[in-house]
């Protein structure tokens, strides 16, 4: 079975690396987008102040700082999560409404010292609790999620259309009247495009942290995990839809159908926080939202293998539904 | 008698439209080439790919050595599509290797290439070679893991003649090592000059089944009169004569030939482009499938 495999391998392998222009394109696009994402998001913030809230919900009849206008109120019921985002600048302000009011501010922030006057303003005898902390640039938190979308399209496009191809030129057919059989030719080809994935996630990843001066603040080997992981489900899925069609335009269209709405939902340009409970819920289907939720929270948190655990857990068991669904479901030839 | 190395069932292959196959049953002995011929819409290729355990029969059964298909079917039989892609960007001796590596046993890789002629387009794209050198490297892969069982679709459709002859003298070097050959074609002069036996199929059903020779020993006990068709007037058609039309002549079949020859003078048929020859392959293909066009 192996040899069988490993042979499939080698040539997928072989096909993908002589083919310069693909390969050549598959490297370019991401960065060409980082560099364009860094300088039209890298300059000023946007003008909009953001205060983090310690409840379960935002009444604005509770309190006269909840009606200031121009600023938008998260509630945030961990306490402890919240001054995480304060540290990070990832929020200007962190207020609890109790009486009297009692607040924390990034001395490090010009945002937290405006936002600071305007609470002042409303409740003056609220109590100040400074933290310190330099905050995110947008494409520090930008990065996850360009290589996470890079991942997408290079498994889910690179599988497809490549097992589409296969089956319509009939070189499936002429490996059928082989002994290889179905789980030996998916797998080495979800093994050729993992390997693919890895080393030019890798290749961008070390790229561009030179580039924009980007340190990740986890372990290293744990993202390695996560890019694995998340590109095995994320190529299964693309196996689910090219295992039996023959048709590109149908393929071509179920591919953007299950693209488009990650590419909006699944937080690699925004972050959710704040969106509708359905949307984060929605969200949360997909294999990317699971990459880049664990993949900034080790790059930019710092979070362990215990944190990003149901994450890898969503990962790894969609992985394998979706490969057991495209194995049933293969079809070695045009019906 | 010899156990047949492939027993074919009364195969039934029926699609929403039409029946390609309409109970089809034969065994082929080993060690022999066996011919599939038919016109165009027959069900040649969904016999043969029903054969090669490619397509599921509607009903019956094809076994290999006594037992249906099964792993030892696909790891003992070679096979060459009648259109077979590769993938890109891979030379002939990677493409063969890749098929190489798909079997527990087989032939080494460079003594097939040696097998097939392919040495010196070993190391070239496997898709910038002629027709004839693709047909080359496909049967191959086709024998890489010497097989004991070789199908060939229509394996010269599209050569030219020297690339056909090129490829019946790998056929025939196959032959010599007794190995089994499945063999479907349009070409009779390449079904008589390699098939030890055949099987004439007509929208989905035998005609004619047995060794070529026996075959029009059977059909015809006479000779062939060909004369080109101006020369054969509208009133000679009501002279007792067995007369077939082909494409530019008519043919005119006896088994007395100075007879025919005084009908024919008798009725001032010119007759200085006649010629007199055996029947073949084509003659019987064409009396038991008759001229008309298939759609």
């Amino acid at each position: 079975m192996m040899r069988r495999l490993l042979s499939v391998l080698h040539a997928r392998n072989l096909e993908f690396l002589r083919d310069r222009s693909t390969l050549l394109f598959t490297l370019l696009l991401p960065i060409a987008l980082v560099i364009g994402m860094g300088f039209v998001f890298g300059g000023p913030e946007r003008p909009l102040f953001k205060v983090g809230v310690i409840s379960t919900q935002i009444d604005p009849a509770s309190h006269p700082f909840l009606r200031q206008r121009y600023v938008q109120f998260v509630p945030l019921p961990d306490a402890g999560a919240a001054l995480h985002k304060l540290t990070h600048q990832q929020i200007d302000l962190l207020v609890e409404l109790r009486s009297p009011p009692r607040y924390w501010v990034n001395t490090d922030s010009p945002k937290g010292y405006m936002t600071e006057k305007l609470l002042l303003a409303a409740a003056p005898d609220a109590q100040r609790q400074p933290v310190s902390g330099a905050g995110l640039r947008y494409v520090d938190w930008l990065f996850p999620g360009i290589l996470g979308m890079n991942m997408m399209f290079s498994c889910l496009f690179g599988v497809g259309y490549v097992v589409l191809r296969y089956r319509k030129s009939g070189f499936l057919k002429r490996l059928h009247a082989t002994p290889l059989t179905a789980f030996e030719f998916l797998s080495a080809q979800v093994l050729s495009r993992l390997l693919l994935i890895v080393f030019v996630t890798a290749v961008l990843y070390a790229g561009i942290s030179l580039i924009i001066g980007f340190h990740n603040a986890g372990s290293l080997l744990l993202l390695v995990l996560l890019a694995v992981l998340g590109a095995l489900s994320m190529i299964a899925l693309g196996l689910t839809v090219a295992a039996r069609f023959s048709s590109e335009e149908l393929v071509g269209g179920m591919l953007n159908l299950l693209t488009w709405p990650m590419m909006l939902l699944s937080g690699i340009w925004f972050s959710l926080e704040g969106s509708p409970r359905w949307v984060q819920w929605l969200a949360h289907l997909f294999p990317l939202t699971h990459v880049l939720d664990a993949a900034r929270a080790v790059m930019l948190d710092g979070a362990g293998l215990a944190q990003i655990a149901p994450n890898l857990l969503f990962l790894g068991f969609t992985a394998l539904a979706f490969l057991a669904f495209g194995a049933w479901s293969f079809r070695w030839r045009i019906d | 008698m010899t156990t047949p190395i492939l027993e074919v069932h009364d195969l039934v292959k029926q699609y929403p439209a039409t029946t390609a196959v309409a109970g089809v049953s034969f065994n082929v002995p080993p060690g022999i080439c066996f011919g599939l011929l038919g016109p165009n819409g027959a069900g040649k290729t969904t016999t043969i790919e029903i054969m090669e355990g490619i397509l599921p029969p509607t009903s019956g059964e094809v076994r290999y050595r006594g037992a249906p298909l099964g792993a030892r079917f696909r790891e003992e039989a070679g096979i060459l599509f009648q259109k077979t892609a590769l993938q890109d960007f891979l030379t002939v001796r990677q493409s063969i290797a890749l098929f190489r590596g798909l079997y527990d046993h087989g032939l080494d890789v460079e003594e097939v290439i040696r097998l097939c002629a392919l040495e010196k387009l070993a190391d070239r794209d496997s898709r910038k070679l002629s027709g004839g050198q693709q047909q080359r490297m496909l049967l191959a892969i086709a024998l890489v893991n010497d097989p004991q069982m070789l199908f060939l679709d229509e394996p010269t459709t599209g050569l030219d003649p020297q690339a056909r002859r090129n490829f019946w003298e790998l056929v025939e070097s196959i032959k010599a090592r007794r190995k089994t050959i499945i063999l479907t074609t349009h070409y009779m002069e390449e079904a008589e000059l390699l098939c030890d036996e055949i099987v004439i199929l007509d929208r989905g059903r035998i005609v004619a089944q047995g060794a070529p020779r026996r075959l029009l020993h059977e059909h015809f006990a006479e000779v062939l009169l060909e004369l080109p068709r101006q020369d054969f007037p509208a009133a000679a058609r009501a002279l007792p004569l067995k007369v077939l039309d082909a494409s530019d002549r008519v043919e005119i079949t006896t088994d007395d030939l100075e007879t025919t020859l005084r009908t024919l003078l008798d009725a001032r048929v010119p007759l200085q482009n006649l010629r007199i020859r055996p029947a073949n392959l084509e003659d019987l293909f064409l009396e038991l499938t008759g001229t008309e066009l298939r759609p």
